[in-house]
């Protein structure tokens, strides 16, 4: 893992996500509590709605455009609807949020 | 040959140390210890008890100055040590010099004090010790207010313990919910509750900006500059450890003083334990792993083999009839699966946390009865797979049913309203089950509770249900989603009768499945709660869908369109200029013109849209609220100024329409119309509300539609003048705001509550018309603001662009 400090916890609303570009595209990073955080891709696999922009609920999030629902841990979409999103590795120090470099397409932390 | 043991502070690690090497070898060890405080070892966590009377200090005295003497230990308390020679191998006290082959440090922790004017003021207390606790006695004898700055643990004992001396308490805690460490914002909820219950005031999100007095303490000043009066005031924010002796020692202190697994330090002659000590990178506040280190550190002075594992740790608030419980990590990872039990009828929470088949984390609030069983579990890593369904029910209780949908109605007390139109009590209508009416119709006939909107229909039918147990079958009625049972009407209901004003006190009392909602959900409770409770309740971005979040809307390719506010549909050579210099500047591909009467900027990219939002305002522009479930446009003909035809100043009284209504939140959109006469150039036929003028004043209609239904307005009334369109169109929207469900347009509601209902709420009670105005108008107070205006601010800005951009780094 080559971590990568992305920003501050606050700076991401409770129950509400942030963008990150990244080489492998636009992600997004979900608070879903006070202090746990996801990381997955903007992209909704249906209609390309910004998940970012969801309504995050759970564990899971809520694409904008159609509804459709997916897991933050395993990228599934959940109920009848068939799709997946990527997820990526992402932790928190103290109130920094760490994304995994390597995964997203850099090779090296900085 | 006997040591000589030097120890500097008498706390509860250090005891547990000296009564372990005197268990195993009464005399390998010649101890003299030293204490600040004049005193020897009590029981500090039983310090709140002796804060509420309920416990003496003689009461929690560990060990007694016979004690020592018996065992032999030399006592110096009441002096500080002043300094460590670790060349010469000796403590220096106030009083004199003590030699050590070894050495403890058990200097403990000190109360974190917050820098801010007025913290050294007489009055001003922090919450550590006994002395601590005789100062807050001695103050609360002469009673008045005090205010504990702080709602952690100590900080909530001490508000507990004050209050029950009799004086009255505000506790000010800086997160949104209370020991935001240990609960979750459920338990949070209801500990919040039961505090407010005894009479405790609880302020959150509450930052101190200053404590105020001249010779002693007056009173505390917060950020937002509300004042609060205070005799006294308890700071119990955080302690941090007492590292300053091993500090000035040269000894390596990181936050703590730096051990390792044997509880030695960087020098191998001093050891350090309790609070004071930092063991990879963990502080440890709690008297468990303090003890713990004790057993270990006293085995490696006798000289056998032992390490200080961190173990998992769990919390109860020691405040009397606040039953918590916390364990374990409930938060903080991926993978992690939930199961949530609700019980609204006993005021039970429990939330445990599972994570690969094992539980690792629990929150309990209310019955704490199974939390040893659930704590074992989580320490010893159990294997919690096939216990999973009955898991939460506890260890006597595998294999149980499921919880009741019907306990939320269940619990309601007999006082609590169910029907609000006819002010029919619970009580009411189960003493008419019990005489013999058991269907709705005679419920209605005896009570008239649901004959009048019939919105408490569910939970009239609730109602005979739990009174008549089995003899009454329940229509299956449509809930909100799955996350509850509970139907729209059900929960608004609820949310007024049970006085619910935050989302955690809905998930809670109304027993919510989920943690805190879905995305059907929770817009919705998010709408009745503001509408509700508009001064009480601040709403949640994060509970609304994208467009009203974003005050924009989003387009299929993820840009936005802005659509400024005209007010009547009129507009100015600089406004349309502006527009025009807007959509240039930041490349707007299509300009539209709606069937609203205003101009729509679609293409807008998201990073764009404070900058744009800041020009149009500086134009004096508003947001359109294209976007909202909330009051839209008031389209306007030109009237009598310029139509042969018109009759009265249709323009004129559309744009003070749009003027009283705009900012409004409602069920679903709103769009209204003024015609200056019968032949309706403005369609205000088919909007959900909509004026025609006549030459005699002015025709009311309501209901109607021209969407995915096409429907004719139904007429509320005729009147004379502007000012009762005015009143009753004001007197329309909030009926609409408080009745409706979210996401019926007003023609479905009013298909449902009848337009005779309507008509006698808006039209004929005037006392009625006038509380839904006042209603009405208190709303506009906190919504009537422009949305852009705030968004377009620098800070909230930011948001609106990436966190971070990595393209940069992997150009590098």
């Amino acid at each position: 893992m080559s971590w990568i400090d992305i920003g501050h916890i606050d700076d991401v609303p409770l129950r509400g996500a942030r963008m990150v570009k990244t080489p492998v595209g636009c992600i997004a990073v979900f608070r879903t509590a006070p202090e746990e955080i996801f990381a997955a891709s903007n992209s909704c696999p249906h209609k390309g709605g910004p998940l970012s922009e969801g309504i995050v609920h759970g564990q899971k999030v809520t694409c904008p455009l159609h509804n459709w629902v997916f897991d933050l841990n395993t990228g599934q979409a959940q109920g009848a609807d068939e799709g997946q999103i990527d997820v990526y590795p992402v932790r928190l120090d103290g109130g920094r949020i760490l994304l995994d470099g390597a995964s997203v397409g850099l090779r090296r932390a900085s | 040959m006997t040591q000589k043991l030097v120890i500097i502070g008498a706390g509860m690690a250090s005891g547990r140390v000296i009564e372990h090497l005197l268990d195993a070898d009464p005399a390998a060890f010649d101890i003299t210890l030293f204490n600040a405080e004049p005193r020897g070892n009590y029981n500090r966590i039983m310090l709140s008890p002796v804060l509420s009377g309920e416990k003496t200090y003689e009461d929690i005295v560990t060990h007694s100055d016979d004690w020592y003497a018996e065992n032999g230990v030399t006592c110096r308390f009441g002096e500080h040590v002043v300094k460590i020679d670790r060349d010469r191998k000796v403590v220096v006290g106030q009083q004199g010099e003590v030699a050590y082959d070894k050495l403890i440090i058990a200097t403990g922790s000190a109360p974190f004090v917050i820098p801010v004017q007025g913290r050294d003021l007489p009055g001003v207390i922090t919450y550590r010790d006994l002395d601590d606790t005789n100062a807050m006695i001695e103050a609360s004898e002469k009673g008045g207010k005090a205010v504990v700055i702080g709602g952690g643990l100590l900080g909530l004992e001490a508000a507990a313990g004050l209050q029950m001396r009799g004086m009255e308490v505000t506790v000010l805690h800086l997160t949104a919910h209370l020991m935001d460490r240990q609960l979750d914002e459920a338990a949070g909820y209801m500990l919040r509750r039961d505090l407010e219950r005894r009479g405790i005031t609880v302020m959150t999100r509450a930052s101190t900006a200053a404590i105020l007095g001249s010779d002693r303490v007056e009173g505390v000043m917060l950020e937002d500059s509300t004042g609060l009066q205070a005799d006294l005031v308890v700071m119990a924010v955080g302690i941090r450890p007492e590292t300053r002796l091993a500090t000035d020692a040269g000894i390596e202190v990181a936050r703590g003083i730096e051990v390792d697994a044997r509880m030695r330090s960087s020098d191998a002659d001093i050891y350090a334990v309790g609070e004071c000590v930092e063991f990879d990178g963990q502080l440890f506040g709690l008297v468990a792993p303090l003890y713990d280190q004790a057993k270990v550190l006293a085995a490696d002075l006798l000289g056998q083999d032992a390490a200080f594992v961190p173990k998992e740790l769990s919390t109860k608030l020691k405040v009397t009839g606040c039953d918590l419980f916390s364990a374990g990590d409930f938060a903080e990872a991926e993978g992690r699966e939930d199961i949530v039990f609700r019980d609204p009828a006993r005021g039970v929470y429990k939330r445990l946390v599972l994570e690969g088949g094992r539980l690792v984390g629990a929150v309990m609030y209310g019955d704490t009865a199974d939390s040893n069983w659930f704590f074992g579990l989580i320490r010893d890593g159990a294997d919690v797979q096939d216990m999973r369904e009955t898991l939460i029910f506890g260890p006597a209780y595998q294999g149980g049913g499921a919880s009741d949908p019907l306990s939320a109605v269940a619990a309601l007390p007999p006082e609590a309203e169910i029907c609000g139109c006819n002010g029919v009590c619970k009580g009411a209508i189960v003493e008419a089950i019990n005489g013999g009416a058991t269907d709705l119709g005679a419920i209605r006939a005896v009570t008239k509770a649901s004959a009048s909107c019939g919105t408490c229909t569910g939970l009239v039918e609730q109602v005979l249900a739990v009174t008549l147990g089995d003899d009454f079958v329940l229509p299956t009625a449509t809930p909100v989603c799955g996350c509850t049972d509970l139907t729209h009407e059900d929960v608004r209901r609820l949310i007024k009768s049970q006085e619910l004003k935050s989302q955690p006190a809905v998930w809670q009392e109304l027993g919510w499945k989920t943690p805190n909602g879905c995305h059907v959900c929770r817009p919705a409770i998010n709408y009745y709660l503001l509408a509700e409770w508009p001064l009480e309740y601040a709403d949640d971005p994060q509970s609304r869908f994208i467009n009203e979040r974003k005050h924009a809307n989003i387009q299929k390719d993820g840009t936005y369109s802005v659509v400024p506010r005209m007010f009547g549909g009129m507009t100015t050579p600089a406004e349309l200029r502006a527009i025009a210099d807007a959509a240039e500047k930041y490349n707007v591909p299509t300009v539209h013109v709606t069937g609203g009467q205003r101009i729509d900027l679609l293409g807008v990219r998201g990073e764009d849209l404070p900058a744009i939002w800041a020009d149009l305002n500086a134009a004096g522009m508003v947001s359109g609220h294209a976007y909202s479930k909330g009051l839209r446009t008031v389209k306007t003909c030109v009237g009598k100024d310029h139509c042969r035809f018109g009759t009265q100043d249709s323009t004129g009284l559309g744009i003070k329409l749009e003027k009283a209504l705009w900012g409004s939140w409602t069920p679903h959109k709103v769009k209204l119309a003024v015609s200056g006469c019968p032949r309706n150039c403005a369609e205000a036929t088919c909007k959900d509300i909509g004026v025609v003028c006549v030459d005699s004043g002015y025709q009311i209609g309501v209901a109607g539609a021209a969407g995915m239904d096409v429907k004719e307005t139904e007429r509320l009334a005729d009147v004379a003048t502007e000012q009762e369109v005015m009143d009753l169109t004001m007197a329309f929207m909030q009926l609409y705001r408080e009745n409706a469900k979210y996401l019926d347009r007003p023609y479905k509601w009013v298909a449902k509550v009848g337009l005779d209902w309507v008509k006698e709420q808006v039209v004929e009670d005037e006392a009625n018309r006038k509380a839904l105005i006042e209603r009405f108008l208190i709303s506009q107070s906190v919504y009537q603001k422009d949305p852009w205006a705030e968004l377009a601010q620098p800070k909230a800005a930011a948001a609106f662009s990436p966190i971070a951009n990595l393209m940069q780094e992997a150009a590098e």
